[in-house]
């Protein structure tokens, strides 16, 4: 008996909705029908009323979850695929995020972001927004990378008192598995060392933590040990975790999925180079995807985004620099 | 239209209504009195930012403010001082948001019109026209998972705000619901500079209810009495299951978009309409030829509201501004992320 990503995701609703009364599902699709990616199978059925068909109207999704925060309630939102919650992005950003400064009301809300490509998928279903999010106060913005994770951070995001904005990656959904879900001690707002190694770090996130665990296995057949730090939440992001890493290899690389300019990358290479300027031996290097909308060929999207080559070749560069 | 309403309101005998009128009268006076003060503290250099007066609205705010009940829910917009204080604001939160007071709803984070005591049922707006409406809608959709049939909510918007994305959304939401809300439109003709006829294309707004699949009324919002009886039947339909409700007052904004606009752009023959009568002379006429109150007793109220000002301007002025030095500088209400953010 094994769980998978998708299967965690739902899980972890299935638990939230059993033991919390406060907690319902809202989104497009989700209820008869289970969801675009499934990740609501059933759960209309085992919780009558509490797992809701929305409106395509992402805005009133999002705004209709704050008032029912705000009255006590402990909403999940299903955007259908994280670019969607662009159209929803005032009430995310303008009233949810800025709900407990302006009035000391708190504003539990969680919104799921199913994020990331697939082969095929195109500029309008693959988006990474984690690093937007991130860059308005107030918001937490989670991006599971393991089974665990997806798992014990969604029911950490329906706790926590305030929005979270909850980035699940979607080429994980079915390709990561594990024999069973374990608790974590880690809260989620830390980050984790992934993987150990004495030559460089690598900071990444969500599936790109995968993409950089298979770099590093790549690099240790040349003999360079990778660490890997995961990052698991980018906001508020865990810069201690990363220093202490880059105080041991003294080499910096951060991988996202999402754009590079002013990004999470951005932030943990300025963190690090104010923070750390004299843990350094080289100058600290990142990689995205690329800086145009997302193909939708398969043959561009597959070097659109950093890819396990990509990121063992700057390895290589950044270790003999 | 109004007759039927009246039959349907008929369980309210005529001294039940002058009461009604009085209470909502007063709330009115109230809230004008409050504003002329934060026009001329807004002149003498007293609030920083915007003042946003609701001169000729308060008719229609008075009425949706004295009509709901202790447990409602409400969603004031700009120009709603009279439907605030009758909700039950304290007049004291006024003066304390204008000036950017620590001891105010907001600390001093946010001014003028986005206060509110969410835990009071009064939601604070935020400046994005439209959103407040799902916010409402979703406080309804809390109501009714705790088991609260009871309980009804009511927001307002003007003609430019029912223009946005936002309102279409929350409102066919709210229809799709079956939701105890009441949506009270404000036309008051101007969308900061913009007409109505660069605004929507219909020929009353009121006309959109029937494409929501809702219950619309129109009605003079100049007139009170109207106000009481428009606004009052929506919310005994809301509350007795009868889903959504729209209700489109019309007016004219009597002052600017916000004090530092002097309106040029208004069509003076719309201040000559009846939708240009003040409501608040027609109130006081009609409360004279009602033998509700004469001159003298609605001249001792105004001394009494113009004492009430006062007095809350004083205390507020003796309060401390918001102070750099206490502020918490943390978005964060979960106490662990409040220490994470604050190590770098």
């Amino acid at each position: 008996m094994s769980i998978t990503y998708l299967e965690a995701i739902r899980e972890a609703q299935r638990r939230a909705l059993r033991h919390d009364p406060r907690v319902y599902i809202y989104g497009q699709d989700i209820a008869t029908f289970g969801g675009a990616f499934k990740a609501t199978k059933n759960l209309a059925r085992e919780f009558p009323g509490r797992v809701i068909d929305s409106p395509i109207s992402e805005d009133a999704m999002v705004g209709s979850a704050i008032g029912a925060a705000i009255e006590g309630m402990r909403p999940v939102i299903e955007m259908q695929f994280a670019d969607f919650s662009s159209i929803a992005i005032n009430q995310i950003v303008n009233q949810a995020a800025t709900y407990f400064w302006r009035t000391r009301v708190a504003c539990p809300i969680t919104i799921r972001l199913p994020s990331g490509g697939n082969p095929g998928s195109g500029p309008f279903h693959s988006q990474n927004l984690e690093s937007l999010y991130a860059h308005f106060p107030g918001l937490v913005v989670m991006t599971p990378a393991t089974v665990d994770d997806a798992y014990n951070m969604l029911l950490e995001a329906i706790e926590i008192d305030d929005p979270v904005i909850y980035c699940e990656h979607k080429y994980l959904y079915n390709r990561l598995k594990v024999e069973s879900l374990k608790e974590t001690e880690l809260p989620p707002h830390k980050a984790r060392v992934a993987r150990a190694g004495r030559d460089l770090t690598i900071v990444a996130y969500s599936a790109m933590v995968h993409e950089s665990l298979t770099a590093a296995e790549q690099l240790q057949r040349e003999s360079i040990e990778v660490e890997i730090v995961d990052l698991r939440t980018v906001k508020p992001l865990d810069i201690d975790t990363v220093l202490s890493s880059v105080a041991r290899t003294s080499r910096l690389l951060c991988v996202g999925e999402s754009w590079p300019w002013g990004g999470v990358n951005a932030e943990v290479v300025a963190s690090v180079a104010t923070h750390g300027f004299h843990l350094l031996d080289a100058p600290p290097q990142r990689i995205n995807s690329k800086d145009t909308p997302i193909p939708f060929s398969p043959n561009l999207w597959s070097v659109h985004k950093p890819s396990s080559q990509v990121i063992a070749a700057a390895a290589r560069r950044l270790f003999d620099w | 239209m109004l007759d039927t309403l009246k039959e349907h309101r008929g369980d309210v005998a005529p001294s039940l209504f002058s009461d009604l009128y009085i209470t909502a009268f007063k709330w009115m006076l109230l809230a004008r009195i409050t504003e002329e003060k934060l026009g001329n503290l807004w002149r003498a250099g007293k609030i920083s930012g915007g003042v946003y007066l609701g001169k000729g609205q308060e008719a229609i705010s008075s009425a949706v403010g004295t009509l709901l009940k202790p447990g409602d829910l409400f969603g004031p917009l700009i120009r709603d001082q009279a439907g605030r204080l009758a909700f039950g604001e304290p007049i004291i939160d006024v003066f304390r948001t204008h000036f950017g007071l620590r001891t105010g709803p907001t600390l001093g984070r946010d001014g003028n019109v986005h206060r509110g005591r969410p835990r009071e049922g009064q939601f604070p707006m935020i400046s994005h026209l439209g959103s407040l409406v799902s916010v409402v809608a979703g406080a309804l959709i809390a109501r009714r998972f705790r088991g609260d049939r009871t309980a009804i909510g009511a927001t307002t918007i003007g003609d430019g705000g029912s223009s946005t994305g936002s309102f279409h959304e929350a409102f066919n939401m709210a229809a799709v619901e079956k939701l105890p809300l009441v949506v009270i439109v404000a036309n008051n003709r101007y969308a900061y500079s913009t007409p109505n006829s660069r605004e929507f294309a219909c020929n009353d707004l009121v006309d959109r209810a029937r494409g929501y699949g809702v219950e619309g009324y129109s009605m003079d919002g100049t007139d009170l009495a109207e106000c009481l009886e428009v606004v009052g039947n929506a919310i005994d339909r809301a509350r007795s299951g009868h889903g959504p409700q729209m209700v489109v007052g019309h007016c004219l904004r009597l002052s600017g978009h916000a004090e530092h606009d002097d309106a040029f752009y208004v069509d003076k023959r719309l201040l000559e309409s009846p939708i240009g009568r003040d409501c608040l002379k027609v109130a006081e006429s009609y409360l004279c030829e009602h033998d509700w109150a004469d001159k003298t007793q609605i001249e001792n109220w105004k001394k009494a509201a113009r004492q009430q000002v006062e007095e809350a301007v004083a205390i507020a002025q003796g309060e401390p501004q918001a102070d750099p030095n206490e502020e918490v500088w943390c978005p964060y209400a979960t106490e662990s992320l409040a220490e994470a953010h604050s190590i770098r």
